[in-house]
């Protein structure tokens, strides 16, 4: 048994598919943190509630660059939107990303509102910036915050079922092709939704302590323990509808799990049985799962809960590298597998992977220079 | 902190009014229509299918030959192929296909045979063809007749409808980065010629015919014979009909 069609030797989405949900996730996830906070008034959330906020913006300026670049004709891109197929899953995402992205701008701009004031006094390029920023209206009172702060929970609460949207379209593009027995699912949609969130989560918990550590700050215990059990819960839901959706196969013994039972068991026994759910799914739990449930030291529990967002990011990008690349090694002539691995230097390859990854780091880090993403932590630090 | 001469009223519509620019391009839009024509040929008048009776099938590829010197098909990649299966007493199956060798000749293999046969595979052009229901920017599109195309002038090489087509038969083209696949040679049955797969195969084991039109020699074979089609629990309603075919297909 290993029959391919013939047209399915090369894998067709490569790498830069499996980082285009991934960033996507990403943005839901950290974006959901951030309306914790402004919305559901979970004032723990505070000292990362701007951060990720920001998080959310500057993966969401990065998300559709894989695809941009996996484009057979970029130069058509935006023929998604003008002479789009609404009988398409796909064609739906400039308009989600593009109704999107103004909300996330939106929402940054009003809760920056009063520090981009700040900066825009004075002279220099920044300070121009900033006054252009803010449409040239420096005024603010106590009524102007108050509004503000209103508009922000209005666009928070918008967001949440956007953010939901945007990524759960994701899933759903996968999903929705019957034709491959490894996406195609109902469940997929909503996996995505929560995978999002846990690795929203992580990349904040993650980015924090890294950005705290580099500073000198402290963190703030009880946000990292709010998140840290968040995190255990949304990981919890994840993984639980993960495992359902192969169990449910493999209950049902369809024709289907003949052939996905031997892709489990061979191609993807490393990256899926062993890594993603063996070692990036199962320590995290027990971490998150000591750091709720145990009385433990400051300097353990953070550890735990750094050790464990760290590695359920991993596990995101397991998770997402076996949906996207594990569904194409599987023949459509359900009698073989073909294989991948992306190279390093080519186009398409581990390298563009990794800058494309790290670029949105490099973005928030100016943003934070000019606005600051932490205020709490700086004014303690100059206090 | 000044008054600016801008009121905090003016600032919110001016927000308001931004987002609200970004709608105009709306104005622009326009939802793809799958066309094209060909000049002289009424394509209202047609309903192209096609046939594949797989206990004609000899397995000699002359299809697959003639199909890459029409079309021009990349090394590689494949608008028809031709599949051997080997069935054992045992009721192992074994399928391989010719693409392995330059010619598509298919190799002579060891081992005990119980049952063998071969099965052409090509696009086929579905009636409710999922590739053109994912393509994003209406490039994947089927034509009045029946036929199932990629207009090269919208594709963007997303590669969704390689992925959706249950039968594997589309591929994105290494120079061009659009997909391909099988035109049913479009530049050829527009002008009353039969596709160069049919064409070549010297057993008739492959048929192109007008399912319009009763006296047909596809609409014959139809009627007088019993066929299947290929993984009809998709839902796709393919217009490729097998006749003999073996469970172990698909």
């Amino acid at each position: 048994m290993d029959f391919v069609f013939p047209n399915e030797t090369q894998v067709i989405w490569t790498v830069m598919i499996v980082l285009y949900p991934y960033i996507t996730g990403l943005v839901a996830g950290a974006f959901i943190v951030s309306s914790l906070y402004h919305l559901f008034g979970r004032e723990e959330l505070r000292p990362v509630a701007r951060f990720s906020l920001g998080s959310a913006f500057v993966f969401l300026l990065f998300a559709p660059l894989p695809l941009l670049i996996h484009l057979g004709r970029p130069e058509r891109a935006l023929n998604i939107m003008i002479t789009p197929h609404f009988s398409s899953a796909m064609a739906g995402f400039g308009f989600i990303y593009t109704a999107y992205l103004i909300l996330v701008v939106l929402e940054l701009w009003f809760v920056l509102r009063s520090d981009l004031i700040a900066r825009a006094q004075g002279r220099g390029l920044v300070a121009s910036l900033c006054r252009a920023a803010l449409f040239f209206y420096l005024y603010e009172d106590e009524a102007t915050r108050a509004m503000d702060h209103k508009i922000v929970r209005v666009l928070a609460g918008i967001g949440i079922p956007m953010a939901c949207l945007l990524h759960g379209y994701v899933g759903f593009l996968f999903g929705s092709l019957k034709a491959n027995p490894w996406w195609s699912t109902p469940l997929m949609f909503v996996i995505f939704i929560f995978s999002a969130i846990v690795s929203g989560i992580s990349v904040l918990i993650f980015h924090y302590f890294v950005v705290s550590k580099i500073n000198g700050w402290k963190v703030d215990i009880p946000c990292v323990r709010s998140m840290g059990r968040y995190l255990w819960g949304f990981m919890i839901v994840a993984v639980s509808l993960e495992m359902l959706e192969i169990l449910s196969i493999a209950y049902k013994q369809t024709e289907e799990w003949e052939v996905l039972s031997q892709l489990i068991e061979g191609k993807l026994l490393i990256s899926y049985v062993v890594l993603q759910f063996m070692i990036f799914s199962l320590i995290p739990f027990f971490f998150l799962a000591i750091t709720a449930l145990f009385r433990l030291s400051d300097r353990i529990a953070n550890a735990l809960t750094w050790t464990a967002a760290t590695m359920l990011l991993v596990q995101v990008l397991l998770m997402r590298w076996n949906v996207v690349i594990g569904g194409q090694l599987l023949s459509k002539s359900l009698r073989g597998f073909t294989s991948y691995f992306p190279g390093i230097w080519e186009k398409e390859g581990i390298i563009t992977a990794a800058v494309i990854f790290t670029l949105p780091f490099g973005i928030l880090y100016v943003f934070h220079r000019v606005v600051s993403l932490f205020p709490d932590a700086e004014k303690l630090d100059t206090a | 902190m000044s008054r600016s001469k801008y009121t905090r009223r003016d600032v919110l519509k001016a927000l308001a009014a931004g987002p609200g620019l970004l709608l105009i391009p709306i104005g622009f839009i326009r939802p793809a229509k799958g066309g094209g024509d060909s000049s002289g040929y009424d394509w209202t008048k047609h309903y192209w299918g096609y046939a594949v009776d797989t206990t004609k099938c000899i397995g000699c590829c002359a299809c697959m030959r003639a199909c890459r010197a029409e079309n021009h098909v990349p090394d590689g990649h494949y608008r028809t192929w031709v599949e051997r299966y080997r069935i054992s007493h045992e009721g192992e199956v074994r399928v391989d296909d010719s693409t392995g060798d330059e010619d598509f000749v298919f190799r002579e293999v060891e081992g005990e045979v119980a049952k063998a046969f071969f099965v052409p595979k090509i696009c086929n052009h579905c009636e409710r063809s999922v590739c053109s229901q994912v393509c994003p920017v209406g490039a994947s599109y089927a034509t009045k007749d029946g036929v199932v195309l990629v207009d090269h002038k919208r594709c963007i090489g997303c590669g969704y409808c390689v992925q959706a087509c249950p039968y594997g038969t589309r591929y994105i083209h290494p120079e061009t980065h659009m997909a391909g696949k099988c035109t049913l040679c479009y530049h050829r049955i527009t002008k009353g010629l039969m596709p160069a797969c049919v064409h070549a195969c010297p057993t008739g084991s492959r048929v192109f015919g007008d399912l319009k039109d009763p006296n047909s020699h596809l609409s014959t074979i139809l009627r007088q014979q019993r066929y299947r089609v290929l993984r009809p629990e998709m839902g796709t309603h393919p217009k490729c009909f097998y006749i003999g075919l073996d469970k172990e297909v698909v």
